[in-house]
């Protein structure tokens, strides 16, 4: 079990963006294996997270590709099972559609398929989440498909540390790694290690917020929501928790918690069926069922694509009322 | 057994011996298959033979091919061993995959076989990849990936060879257009007569070749090869072929004619018709022919009774190699559901 805590490491103060961009910009400086190819790369990619890495490496190392996201999975995994080490954005994770083959088939199978003789070493960025009215097919939020699926491992981050120690993680990984990343919380700003072997370990939860009375465990935007309805609560002592690492889950950290606190909120902003929430509950009742004081509870989005009116988006994205209101629903 | 000197007398004979084994290999396979020793699906790719011997014979032992679903051609033809390349389609822990990938999934990255492919299409972009590695590495190998005239349907087949032709890279896409894409004819499928058409949409030279035509296969790869190595980007190879066989085995063929298949292995059967060549030009007697023949039947009596001698592999290591870093996550299902009863959570009342 880690803590989120970092007073014993000197920090520095940047934003996700920023975390997301020196993870990368680290990992290339150490391998030269390491090269990018998505949309727009060279010109900083979506959300200018890799704004400046293709004037420092060039083209070999920053590629802009066609649009054709099943081409950069596909030949990503190609290049990866003979010795580089991809980096391939998706610009918005609802586009996996039309790659979702070379993820699930290809990315995800290959070492199976082999007998154990192939890796692949491959990072694929995919950037989800809605809060930017921009509709159904923008504003997704899939790492539930993809942690579903064997062989691939997915991570998605909360804070600039975990940002950044996974991304080094995930682009050291010998395994194929999908890094989701929400596009609304780029400049959420907190403490980073400055020290460049700072990694965050794939599986590893961290404990963001300690308390007795209930575990709220939240991911990339909702981890700050949680934190604001935690802080509302003036009578309720809440345990945030970030998994960060969606597949491999850290059960031991979450089931822990759980123990102790007796009540426990997932929340998560990808549609609630079938998912993240459901993996999440069903892990720490398997683990924890006789410590349960309360029936577990979960926020997410009711099962809808995103709308693109703004009230209606709104609606149906979760914030942090919808998780003190479920924090509430246990107590 | 690559790469093969098709300049040479020996190198001649080389190829021939290649698509014998080949024809021996899936004949073996045919038999087993339909004796129920060969568990899954098998689609045989006899009547191609000239195209998998001609291409890989053009090709380094560090050069990489990407397969499509009828990839036993290409594997044996890229240096495989039948008796390991047999095991696999077993499911015996000797085959190439240690029985997990079988004849649709057969790999060996050793000898640059990255792996059977039967999604259609996938073999394009995972070859354009294996281009990508070429060109950073500045190497001195290419990459192959054969792909069907079905695939061409597909979109991704598009989206791979538009990658490597805008970046140049060293990569030789060979369709095998043996007409029959599952059970459509080749003009129900497409609305062109020469899919190396498709190629001027990407600026790249597209050559169309005689499939049945060893000789010629391994030129236009080799050409293309070259093309490739001297940093001019991407060749597309049409290789006009014949499938004798269904699309796997025991499919009822309704959507063609027995006469059809007849008439394509008497006039135009790649094995004999070479054989025939190179005895009319002094390079190979009767009595060499039938030895080949000898030797390659000795080999697959050796590899069947190889694939039937293996060891199955054992059922526990099916949890292996999903991941190379450790992921607990399958071992605790895995204890879970081999727990008898009492479980109460690891917490207790």
């Amino acid at each position: 079990m880690s803590s989120g805590a970092l007073s014993d490491q000197e920090t520095e103060t940047v934003s996700i963006r920023d975390a997301i961009r020196d993870g990368i910009r680290e990992e290339m400086l150490a391998d030269d294996r390491v090269f990018i190819m998505g949309q727009d790369e060279e010109d900083g990619g979506s959300f200018e997270v890799t704004a400046g890495l293709h004037d420092e490496f060039g083209f070999d190392r920053v590629r802009n590709t066609p649009i054709s996201e099943a081409a950069q999975v596909g030949a990503g995994v190609g290049a990866a099972a003979t010795g580089m080490r991809p980096l391939v954005n998706l610009s918005f994770s609802d586009f996996i559609g039309v790659c979702f083959d070379q993820v699930m088939n290809q990315a995800g199978k290959t070492r199976y398929m082999f007998g154990g003789a192939s890796e692949v070493p491959l990072t694929v960025r995919a950037i989800e989440g809605a809060g930017l009215n921009a509709a159904a097919q923008h504003s997704g939020t899939v790492h539930s498909l993809v942690a579903h699926l064997p062989g691939i491992k997915a991570v998605a981050p909360g804070t600039p540390a975990a940002a950044k120690g996974l991304m080094k993680s995930a682009i050291r990984s010998d395994d194929p790694v999908v890094y989701f990343e929400n596009k609304t919380i780029y400049e959420r700003r907190g403490p980073v290690p400055t020290d460049e072997d700072f990694t965050v370990p794939i599986g590893e939860a961290s404990v963001e917020r300690a308390g007795e009375d209930v575990t709220v465990v939240a991911t990339q935007r909702l981890l700050g929501e949680a934190n604001a309805a935690a802080r509302d609560l003036e009578d309720v002592s809440v345990e945030v928790i970030d998994p960060r690492s969606l597949y491999p889950l850290d059960t031991d950290t979450l089931a822990e918690s759980l123990k102790k606190t007796g009540r426990l909120v997932v929340a998560d902003e990808s549609p609630l069926s079938y998912g993240l929430h459901a993996e999440i509950v069903t892990r720490v009742v398997e683990d924890a069922f006789w410590h349960l004081d309360a029936p577990v509870q979960r926020v997410g989005v009711p099962d809808t694509p995103i709308p693109f009116s703004p009230s209606q988006e709104d609606e149906v994205v979760p914030d942090a009322d919808d998780v003190g209101r479920a924090i509430q629903r246990t107590i | 057994m690559p790469e093969i000197d098709i300049g040479s007398p020996d190198g001649r004979r080389e190829a021939l011996r290649t698509m014998l084994l080949v024809r021996e290999f899936e004949n073996r396979v045919r038999d087993r298959f339909a004796d129920n020793e060969i568990p899954g699906f098998v689609h045989l790719s006899q009547g191609q033979e000239a195209v998998a011997a001609g291409a890989c014979g053009a090709l380094a032992d560090d050069d990489y091919i990407t397969s499509t679903h009828r990839a036993h051609g290409h594997s044996l033809a890229k240096g495989l061993e039948p008796d390991r390349l047999l095991a696999e389609l077993y499911g015996k822990e000797a085959g190439y995959c240690g029985g997990r990938g079988g004849s649709m999934h057969v790999s060996d990255l050793e000898r640059g076989m990255l792996g059977a492919q039967p999604i259609v299409g996938a073999s394009v972009p995972l070859g354009t990849g294996a281009g990508i590695t070429a060109q950073l590495e500045d190497a001195d190998w290419c990459a192959v990936a054969f792909c069907g005239d079905g695939s061409v349907a597909a979109g991704q087949v598009h989206e791979g060879i538009n990658l490597a032709a805008t970046w140049e890279l060293p990569v030789v896409y060979v369709i095998e257009n043996n007409q029959y894409s599952e059970g459509m004819v080749f003009d129900e499928q497409h609305n062109v007569e020469d899919l190396a058409d498709m190629a001027a949409s990407y600026g790249i030279p597209g050559e169309i070749v005689d499939g049945q035509d060893v000789e010629a296969v391994h030129e236009t790869v080799s050409a293309a090869r070259e093309r490739a190595l001297a940093g001019e980007g991407p060749t597309l190879v049409e290789a006009k072929t014949y499938r004798y066989r269904g699309h796997f085995e025991g499919d009822e063929e309704p959507y063609r004619s027995q006469e059809e298949v007849e008439e394509w292995i008497a006039e135009r059967d790649p094995i004999e018709n070479y054989a025939e060549v190179l005895a009319e030009r002094g390079e190979l007697s009767i009595d060499e022919l039938e030895a080949m023949r000898a030797d390659v039947e000795a080999t697959m009596d050796a590899a069947v009774q190889f694939a039937r001698d293996a060891d199955e592999p054992a059922p526990e290591d099916a949890y292996d190699d999903v991941f190379v870093d450790p992921a607990p996550d399958v071992e605790r299902f895995r204890e879970r559901m081999e727990t008898d009863g009492g479980q109460d959570g690891g917490a207790g009342r």
